[in-house]
């Protein structure tokens, strides 16, 4: 329920006038409240912003839910965080 | 990970047939400035509160849709949770705010530049709200009003 609360609420600030963007841990749910602009991030509920005491990875969830914001909407966007930063990815093997 | 599936079965077969509802926001707002001059504010469904407002009210049926202003001048570390849900893991916003309600982070990027400012207040609402009748007429659009008054340029929601 707190995915359709924050959608709902989200929905109204933006028709006030604010730009707004949310994260979202349960991707179902925010399509069917579909507000402007969400970010999906593939962690458990309860943990929006991926791991208490991370302030990198914390920071990095809020700056890309930020980048979102200058899009022109609709229709409503939901993007994918991607879990691993590409530097990562690049030296994966 | 968290997916529908995931979720106890009984909250599977409430949820997947909820009838959630959608609120109309079109045409929709854009950032006016750039992100570095834009004064931003959090608003979370986690039902943090301080300890000296009341705690939400676990028993209202339909969900209590009240909401609690969060300063940014609050000690995190002191804010409280009374959340009715028990489909999600407590332990980490209870060890960290900030991972709901990431006012720490917002500070260090408006230090470093990266956003412009943070507002002064911040919101908190407890998500577990079935009928959001009043929410949506009430509770929201005064939050709203408050985040104009305060000249927010940009808000980040967070559920849990």
């Amino acid at each position: 329920m707190c995915h359709q609360s924050v959608g709902l609420i989200q929905s109204i600030i933006e028709k006030a006038g604010i730009p707004t963007a949310s994260v979202t841990l349960l991707r179902e749910i925010t399509e069917r409240v579909a507000p402007p602009r969400a970010l999906f991030v593939d962690f458990p509920l309860g943990y929006p912003l991926g791991a208490p005491n991370d302030a990198a990875l914390q920071t990095r969830i809020i700056l890309s839910a930020f980048e979102m914001l200058a899009e022109s909407v609709p229709p409503a966007i939901i993007r994918d965080f991607e879990v691993l930063p590409p530097q990562d990815l690049s030296g994966a093997d | 990970m968290a997916q529908l599936s995931d979720l106890k079965l009984a909250y599977q077969v409430f949820m997947k047939a909820f009838p959630y509802r959608r609120v109309d926001w079109r045409p929709g707002a854009r950032l006016s400035k750039r992100l570095r001059e834009a004064c931003v504010a959090v608003v979370t469904t986690a039902a943090f509160f301080k300890p000296d407002q009341p705690p939400f009210d676990t028993s209202i049926r339909g969900g209590d849709y009240s909401y609690r202003v969060i300063p940014l001048v609050t000690d995190l570390s002191t804010l409280r949770i009374a959340h009715r849900s028990d489909a999600f893991d407590m332990c980490g916003i209870a060890s960290d705010k900030n991972l709901a309600l990431p006012l720490d982070r917002l500070k260090s990027l408006a230090e470093e530049g990266v956003i412009g400012s943070v507002a002064p207040r911040h919101f908190s609402f407890m998500g577990s709200i079935a009928a959001p009748g009043r929410l949506i007429a009430n509770t929201a659009p005064e939050v709203a009003r408050m985040l104009l008054e305060d000249a927010v340029d940009a808000v980040l929601l967070t559920p849990v």
